[in-house]
């Protein structure tokens, strides 16, 4: 749109229209002291609590003696878990690249063919993401019920299933990847397609050797900014699964809400981050270079 | 007479395809708000108004069995739901304003802030956006019961729990947002007035304040749907408090009537038009850029992912 066009000239402009100036002005240090001390308490006390738990040993019935107990850990190991860490990554992962599949289509489609309707393609992306996660959870439900016209008429009865977490998965993340997707297609220079293809390139040849190669970084960070989410996910394996299909998430819940075992519940939280960092680094990595790579 | 499609007609095909199932869920949800029960529950059911029906006897609800607008009123007067959606609001209006007040104060600090000083912050905000919510949320329930019996001044676990644990997620994307608007405003403006023998307050609160406040209320606004939303922190700390989404979760596995989704519908519908509203607001923020400066946030920024 024009807009935008206008903020990337404007971007392009940017290092010409800087002088050098000694005027900096600065807001005082102490203006970050709330969010800090509210960090510390509220954010950085719990985990550390969440660690200090992990290594303690459940006496009984809800009292337990801080220690350095790695008992916890060790029951991690156990293949009834690794089984659960095993299906959540592989699931998160088919989750991911079916996000993939259906919705880098569809930015490329935003980015290379629209124009006056792409800020309203951009709005029916965001649309979704901003509609509660458990209403839009629901509404797949009553689709994919088993007494539904789905099941009924078309056959498709994966409702409890693991093909029904795989499509709440997409249908939920598919927005949140969209969106750095389509910024770094957007960011595209369209024209170096055109002298590939004037000079004799294929247009499937010229999408693989520069379109997808200048995208990559941005497919790779929103892969993995659905992917760690996908990880962490409750709610979808939850409502979708009937609770037969559960994720690390649901286990560590349960050990809180049902077997009352906070320990375990613990351990198994950090073995999960711990899990995540891996993908989260990565993260780190490919978003730095899309940084200094765009714009 | 069949053609090759182009590609860009192909591409068309797909991305009506993947709007279809982006949207149909939804549509179907809407449209079975206006649903009768089975037709052998409403045979069986002696009442007068067939929505007073429970979800135990309300039948198949997933196919259409007639229409009927009663599950709005049923909804709207439901002895459950609406004290939950009322206390959602109030800790989702409360946890907006702490979280834009606590945002705001870091994304000015932060972003003229050497670099150095910053990476730790900075840190600390990306860890609480990756952290998945489970392991936020049970942590905060270890240190919310841990609290309460060190100190009885603390809350006990309710509202004010669902507030503290939800506000630290919030404020790292109210600060990012505020932030990110902050860096491409420039400083040229506030330059001017100091010149202009402004003083720092009065500058803050004449020049920055105004051009910052498209994104202030971006923030606000996100920050009351993010915390109007969450169903995973307030299922562990909400002691004996009900929330919207913790009704509408339990009705969700155990069972429920068409009034939900009436319920759902009449929010949907509040949320889109706040969204289409945050969308002007980031709109116009964008167009509001000082030319010579970095880009202002976009719709990307708005989901904190800048």
């Amino acid at each position: 749109m024009a807009v935008a066009e206008q903020t990337d000239t404007e971007a392009v402009a940017t290092p010409a229209a800087r002088r050098k100036r000694s005027f900096r002005p600065r807001y005082p240090a102490w203006l970050t002291a709330p969010s800090l001390l509210y960090y510390a308490v509220f954010f950085l006390g719990p985990m550390a609590l969440l660690v200090a738990f992990s290594l303690a040993t459940q006496r009984g019935f809800g009292s337990l003696s801080y220690g350095f107990d790695i008992s916890q850990y060790r029951l991690i190991g156990n293949s009834l878990y690794t089984t659960i860490f095993a299906r959540t990554l592989v699931m998160a992962s088919i989750g991911s690249l079916l996000t993939i599949a259906v919705g880098y289509p569809l930015a490329y489609w935003m980015a290379r063919y629209l124009t006056t309707y792409k800020m309203l393609a951009l709005l029916l992306v965001v649309v979704p993401f901003w509609t509660s996660f458990l209403i839009r959870t629901y509404a797949l439900k009553i689709i994919l019920d088993p007494n539904g016209y789905l099941a009924k008429y078309a056959g498709i009865n994966i409702l409890y299933t693991k093909y029904a977490v795989a499509v709440g998965l997409v249908y939920n993340y598919l927005p949140l990847f969209i969106l750095p997707t389509f910024a770094s297609l957007e960011r595209m220079d369209w024209t170096l397609i055109e002298a590939a293809t004037d000079l004799g390139a294929r247009p499937l040849t010229a999408f693989r050797q520069i379109t997808l190669r200048l995208t990559l970084p941005g497919v790779i960070t929103g892969a993995l900014l659905v992917f760690i989410p996908m990880t962490g996910e409750y709610i979808i394996p939850g409502i979708l699964s009937g609770g037969k299909y559960e994720f690390v998430g649901n286990v560590i819940g349960d050990q809180f809400n049902e077997a009352q075992n906070p320990p375990f519940g613990s351990a198994l939280s950090i073995a999960l981050m711990g899990a995540l960092s891996v993908f989260v680094i990565i993260y780190i990595f490919f978003a730095t270079r899309e940084e200094q790579f765009g714009a | 007479m069949p053609k090759r499609l182009s590609a860009k007609q192909g591409f068309t095909a797909w991305a009506l395809v993947v709007f279809a199932f982006l949207y149909l869920p939804i549509l179907v949800m809407a449209i079975f708000a206006f649903n009768k029960p089975s037709a052998t529950s409403v045979a069986a059911f002696h009442g007068a108004n067939i929505c007073d029906i429970p979800p135990t006897q309300v039948g198949n609800i997933t196919v259409w069995n007639g229409f009927t607008s009663c599950w709005f009123s049923a909804g709207l007067h439901d002895p459950t739901y609406i004290p939950a959606i009322v206390t959602s609001l109030q800790i989702a209006a409360v946890a907006a304003i702490i979280a834009t007040v606590l945002g705001l104060g870091a994304a000015l600090a932060l972003a003229r802030m050497k670099p150095r000083f910053r990476a730790p912050f900075d840190a600390v905000v990306y860890l609480t956006l990756v952290v998945p919510e489970i392991v936020i949320a049970v942590a905060s329930l270890i240190f919310f019961v841990q609290a309460r019996n060190y100190f009885h001044a603390f809350p006990a676990l309710g509202k004010s729990t669902i507030l503290l644990a939800q506000v630290v997620f919030n404020a790292s994307v109210a600060m990012l947002i505020i932030r990110a608007r902050f860096v491409g405003m420039g400083d040229t403006l506030e330059e001017a007035a100091y010149d202009l023998g402004s003083g720092p307050l009065a500058t803050f609160r004449q020049v920055t304040l105004p051009r910052l406040m498209p994104a202030i209320v971006a923030a606000a606004l996100l920050s009351f749907t993010f915390s109007f939303d969450d169903y995973v922190i307030p299922a562990f700390v909400n002691g004996t408090t009900n929330t919207w989404p913790i009704v509408l979760y339990s009705a969700v596995r155990f069972g429920l009537t068409p009034a939900v989704n009436a319920l759902a519908t009449i929010m949907l519908t509040i949320t889109v038009l706040a969204v289409i509203v945050t969308a002007i607001v980031l709109r116009r923020s964008r167009v509001q850029v000082t030319p010579g400066q970095e880009k202002a946030p976009g719709l990307d920024a708005a989901i904190g992912l800048r």
